[in-house]
């Protein structure tokens, strides 16, 4: 059952490649589990096209979240877990983000559910999602400096 | 009372601050209202008043030693994140856990399950102003607690489930004590429907309350009790099997009317899931059997080992020490939480500390719908959408 739902999600990979021949920098298998890694400037049109394309169906946007992989350069790794409920399928989606002034495509005109997902990301990586109407700090107090999930910020706090 | 300009013209709009102490609001959720006379304009959820920051500190503790942070997340399902952690630990670490440990895994959580829809159910029907109901919940729920306990040795914070499978053997006498309340909680439930399922007054609070449609749902990223009483009959135990789940027979309760009074019917059929599940599974539990995989290294070793072997000595003072090292990777592990898809993402650098530990939080995901439900009804309908959406605080705010 594993290895079918492999073999699909490989396929997820090749559609991606004929619609786009630069979506896919990279299909990474660990575990079970495909990651496609897409280029930042289409991130957000990849997303749609795994959305709205009916025999890929990814209609549930299940979790979006950030890997600070501080000193490398590019530090941050966005990964969005998407499911496709009638299929019974998952895949990620991971875009690599610079740590010079991060940015990256919201995903909420595609998900409107990626709103607080990525607002939580925001509040705690410091990453700025371009298109997000409702950007603010989501779990820490409005005036918080820092952003304490990064590895060079320290568990005990800033002193 | 504020001004607000709005398409028609100038508006008189009061806003109201609900919370962060307000007994609705179970627990430190703040909700600023607009409204309109009693009507609602706009909710906006203000949060954060629980961030305790686990994610954070799991980077700075061993593999193991975070699963103990996991049980304070979402208080009502300790298990269930001690299992959503494990499982992705072992995951990436590429570990088999042996059946026995499996089904007792698959009992407990499910025994949880049924735990923390009886709070639902208690503290919902108190919000409604039924308070009998609430009685009668944590009369069941104690029952619930005293098994973890003798399993665990804990009420609540059990800790139970562990990298490679379960704390502890099950003690003596489990198998009587759980068959005693599976056989009692069919007609408890029969109980609790005879005094809310055709009450006027419950019905008449819940029908047609806090509705949305199926797709806005699914777009707005809703799992569990709230997208299966919208007619969507996803629940990971069936579409993602986890923990040998695709041995059980059970069935995924759905409803189509997407209301409270919908929600409330899948969470009671869910419980009557939970009792099947059970007992399936302590059928299947053998009464002697491995509960722990066989990693060294890993698993810490059995104490009679220690006093004979040395290497086995050697592995317990890494373990505590040090802690193990999985392979560089990630994982991400989904399961079927009383509120929805939890999901739990690793990543591992190679180091004995995980490199980044992240929850998905069914009840966060699903509260970013409360602003839709309750958009033009009444102050009253708030109470009663917050209640069924199901949140629990500390896992919304980590």
């Amino acid at each position: 059952m594993t290895q079918l739902a492999n073999a699909n999600a490989k396929v997820v990979g090749e559609r991606l490649r004929t619609w786009n021949a630069q979506a896919v920098a990279e299909i990474i298998e660990y575990r079970g589990e495909i990651t496609i890694v897409v280029p930042k400037e289409l991130l957000r049109s990849a997303a749609n096209y795994c959305k709205v394309t009916p025999e890929l169906n990814f209609n549930l946007l299940s979790d979006v979240t950030c890997v600070d992989r501080f000193p490398i350069e590019p530090r941050f790794e966005m990964n969005y877990q998407l499911v496709s409920i009638p299929r019974r399928e998952r895949i990620r989606l991971r875009t690599n983000v610079s740590g010079q002034n991060p940015a990256v495509d919201s995903l909420m005109p595609v998900w409107p559910g990626a709103n607080w997902l990525e607002r939580e990301v925001f509040d705690l990586f410091g990453i700025k999602f371009e298109g997000h109407t409702d950007l603010r700090r989501i779990l820490l107090p409005d005036g918080f400096q820092g952003f304490p999930l990064r590895r060079d910020f320290p568990t005990e706090g800033q002193r | 009372m504020t001004t607000v300009e709005t398409a028609t013209g100038t508006a008189k709009t009061m806003v109201l601050n609900m919370g962060p102490q307000h007994p609705s609001t179970h627990g430190v959720l703040r909700v600023l209202l607009e409204l309109d006379g009693e009507n609602v304009v706009t909710a906006v959820p203000d949060l954060g008043y629980l961030h305790t920051g686990i994610e954070k500190s799991c980077e700075d503790k061993t593999y193991s030693q975070a699963i103990t942070l996991t049980d304070r997340m979402d208080y009502l399902n300790p298990l269930g994140n001690n299992l959503v952690y494990c499982l992705a630990v072992e995951k990436l670490l590429g570990l088999e856990v042996p059946k026995r440990a499996q089904y007792v895994r698959v009992m407990m959580v499910e025994l949880q399950r049924i735990s923390s829809h009886l709070v639902w159910l208690g503290t919902h029907a108190l919000d409604m102003g039924a308070m009998t109901v609430m009685l009668y919940c944590f009369r069941e729920r104690e029952e619930i607690l005293k098994i973890f306990e003798r399993f665990a040795g804990q009420r609540m914070m059990t800790s139970y489930i562990r990298i490679g499978g379960i704390a502890l053997e099950p003690p003596a006498g489990w198998r009587e004590m759980v068959k005693r309340f599976v056989d009692m909680m069919p007609a408890r439930i029969d109980e609790y429907e005879a005094l809310l399922t055709t009450n006027r007054i419950w019905q008449g609070r819940l029908k047609g309350v806090g509705y949305l449609p199926p797709d806005d749902l699914i777009a707005l990223s809703t799992t569990g009790p709230g997208l299966r009483a919208a007619g969507v009959a996803y629940d990971n135990r069936k579409a993602f099997p986890y923990s040998s789940y695709e041995e059980f027979e059970f069935d995924v309760p759905t409803r189509t009317e997407s209301d409270c009074y919908a929600r409330y019917l899948v969470r009671v059929a869910e419980i009557r899931e939970s009792v099947k599940i059970v007992r399936q599974a302590m059928d299947k539990i053998s009464d002697a059997g491995a509960i722990k995989s066989d990693a060294p290294g890993i698993v810490p070793p059995q104490r009679e080992k220690m006093k004979t072997e040395m290497e086995a000595l050697i592995y317990h003072f890494k373990i505590f020490t040090e802690g193990f090292s999985p392979a560089p990777g990630e994982a991400y592990v989904t399961v079927e939480s009383p509120r929805g898809e939890l999901g739990c993402f690793v990543a591992s650098d190679g180091s004995p500390k995980p490199l980044r530990v992240h929850f998905r939080g069914p009840s966060f995901v699903n509260l970013q719908a409360l602003p839709f439900m309750v958009q033009g009804q009444l102050i009253a309908d708030v109470v009663a959408s917050i209640g069924t959406i199901d949140i629990v605080l500390g896992e919304v705010d980590r």
